[in-house]
């Protein structure tokens, strides 16, 4: 996994949920729903930015805690989607 | 079949009756109501085993998990009034809870462990923490949930109580932002339980999606409704994920869909859910704020067919008024009329009834009332005022009303400053206070500002001491001390708030000069 992604990610979440407060131990594996980090409004901002920075089509379908739970699950659902674009596109 | 005289009865009888019928559905955990009898027997046992006496407190401070209804049951069971506490609630709060109510048990779980013991450190007689579903020790000194449940039920669990006990002691957000403890005794839990399955027509054959918290009144309603009438809850934690959500109401064949504007607006934003996604859906209720008319065409369209009731509630009496599904195509906005076995009015200012169409303060009557607010005598003397008929009383509920010919109740605003966020009641001041401890902030003020999703957001005006201080760091500040709805969504600066000669901020001014510096 590439990261960049993963950092992306994170900026977006501290800075989005946690007001810039670095200081929060915001581990690639913790569950943003279990901790009340995310709550569901926040998926749906989460899913938005997702969307225009990666530039990746999210199905409702895709909106599972599998896929977005963690900054590690949403690196590698993202890694998944930009490489079906580009099967798509190739 | 025996009058039900107390709330726990109600599973000892469905537990009679359809003893392998699930009760409870939560993930992969599906507990039969004989089961979960079974187990608020034991439970109960532990309690009692551990000090807990008839109409001690016992805080339930859980997601819903069914570990939750469980320790409702057992709470009662035990002859205690249980006080269910919203997770979300924030440190402060949660020890201004503790404070007031002086709980002899908390049942929670691991994840909470700790920040009850915090917010129990500074109590006279500390309670004992209980936390389920533990992945590691536990900290010194907290019980284990599973540990109590392990406890042999003596051969009769019979309870010695009376209907008139307390079954509960629910907090709710007051104008200025003090959590009030609203008494509910076991007689207001079954005349509003049965009102509401009457007039929902529900049956053993329900199956009832649970994705409000089960720590605030419309989501607990959902358990004690079940459990009278003997049908399924199942148990979600969160709607973040509304896809899977809905995904497992299909499988359940979930007949009963209670919602607030958010959830609903959540359901239409998905893009690919096709009409008829719950085919055995039988109605969809709506409390805590209006839902938009958009809302509404948008439900009929993806459950044609299904029935939807607006509804009216408040803590203090759980459920005030209902709309038939019938009338909703001619009265959009109105939440109905009176539920079956109450009475309303709206009164103006010196209590007389005012005619149709004037706006008045909404009065609710009936059996269903609170007792009163724990331990704040003067509030309880300000919502529950003498009633016409002799010796009744009445609950005012501060919200205003007005109502069409037909008398059908359309709600107006509220007499105080309280915003609905999300369904839930937030007092400005109490998010004031935090900005106004916030270091480099003079004086602030919050309002509500309309929003498709959550009804309203909040956005601040601050006036700063310090001028470097920036909104992230307001914000960051407001994220530590309060529950994520409360945080607002933008800080904008000013050089001063509108005063009266007095120095009282105007919130009416500081609202009409808009935006401008």
């Amino acid at each position: 996994m590439s990261e960049p992604v993963h950092q992306h990610i994170r900026e977006f979440i501290v800075e989005n949920f946690l007001f810039g407060d670095d200081d929060y131990e915001l581990d690639n594996g913790v569950s943003l729903i279990e901790t009340d980090l995310v709550d569901s409004t926040g998926i749906l901002e989460l899913v938005s930015f997702l969307e225009e920075r990666f530039e990746i089509a999210v199905a409702d379908a895709d909106i599972v805690p599998a896929n977005l739970d963690s900054i590690d699950r949403i690196a590698a659902f993202v890694a998944r989607k930009r490489g079906e674009g580009q099967r798509l596109a190739g | 079949m025996p009058v039900i005289a107390r709330v726990e009865q109600f599973l000892r009888r469905s537990a009679g009756a359809r003893a392998d019928k699930a009760a409870i559905v939560d993930a992969d955990t599906r507990l039969s109501y004989a089961e979960l009898d079974a187990a608020a027997d034991r439970l109960a046992a532990g309690l009692a085993a551990r000090g807990v006496k008839s109409g001690d407190r016992v805080v339930v401070l859980m997601d819903n998990i069914w570990e939750a209804p469980l320790s409702i049951f057992a709470v009662l069971r035990a002859g205690a009034v249980f006080c269910p506490v919203n997770p979300a609630a924030s440190a402060d709060m949660l020890a201004q809870i503790f404070g007031d109510c002086a709980p002899r048990v908390v049942l929670t779980q691991a994840k909470y462990a700790r920040a009850a013991t915090v917010a129990a450190a500074g109590l006279a007689a500390p309670p004992l923490i209980v936390a389920a579903r533990a992945v590691a020790a536990l900290p010194p000194g907290v019980a284990g949930f599973e540990t109590l449940l392990k406890e042999e039920a003596p051969a009769k669990c019979a309870p010695d109580g009376a209907a008139s006990d307390l079954a509960m002691i629910i907090y709710t957000s007051g104008s200025t932002g003090r959590p009030k403890g609203v008494m509910i005794a076991h007689t207001a839990m079954i005349a509003v339980s049965g009102s509401i399955a009457a007039y929902l027509d529900n049956g053993p054959d329900d199956v009832v999606l649970a994705v409000l918290p089960l720590s605030f009144t419309y989501g607990l309603y959902q358990l004690i409704v079940a459990a009278r009438v003997g049908a399924t809850l199942v148990l979600e934690k969160s709607f973040a994920f509304p896809h899977d959500v809905l995904a497992r109401a299909r499988a359940e064949g979930v007949t009963g869909l209670p919602l607030v504007p958010t959830m609903a607006a959540m359901i239409l934003g998905l893009s690919e859910l096709k009409p008829g996604a719950l085919p055995a859906l039988r109605y969809i209720t709506n409390a805590a704020a209006a839902l938009p008319p958009a809302h509404v065409a948008g439900l009929r369209r993806l459950f044609p067919g299904v029935r939807i009731y607006s509804m009216y509630g408040l803590t203090e009496c759980a459920r005030a008024s209902f709309l038939p599904p019938g009338e909703l195509e001619r009265r959009p906005d109105s939440v109905g009329r009176a539920i079956p076995g109450t009475e309303t009015a709206i009164v103006d200012e010196a209590g007389r009834p005012v005619p149709a169409g004037t706006v008045g303060e909404l009065v609710v009557r009936g059996p269903h009332l609170m007792r009163g607010y724990w331990g704040d005598e003067e509030a309880t003397a300000r919502a529950l005022r003498p009633a016409p008929a002799p010796g009744a009383r009445q609950l005012h509920t501060g919200d205003l009303f007005r109502a069409d010919a037909d008398g059908f109740l359309y709600f107006v605003g509220r007499k105080d400053d309280i915003i609905k966020i999300r369904g839930e009641k937030v007092a400005p001041k109490r998010v004031e206070t935090v900005l106004h401890a916030c270091a480099g902030v003079r004086e602030a003020l919050v309002f509500g500002v309309p929003d498709p999703v959550l009804g309203h957001v909040l956005h601040a005006v601050v006036v700063r001491a310090d001028p470097d201080l920036d909104d992230r760091a307001i914000l960051r500040h407001c994220a530590r001390n309060l529950p994520d709805l409360m945080v607002p969504r933008k800080i904008e600066f000013r050089q001063a708030l509108p005063k009266t000669a007095s120095g009282k901020v105007v919130r009416r001014l500081v609202l009409e000069t808009g935006t401008d510096r």
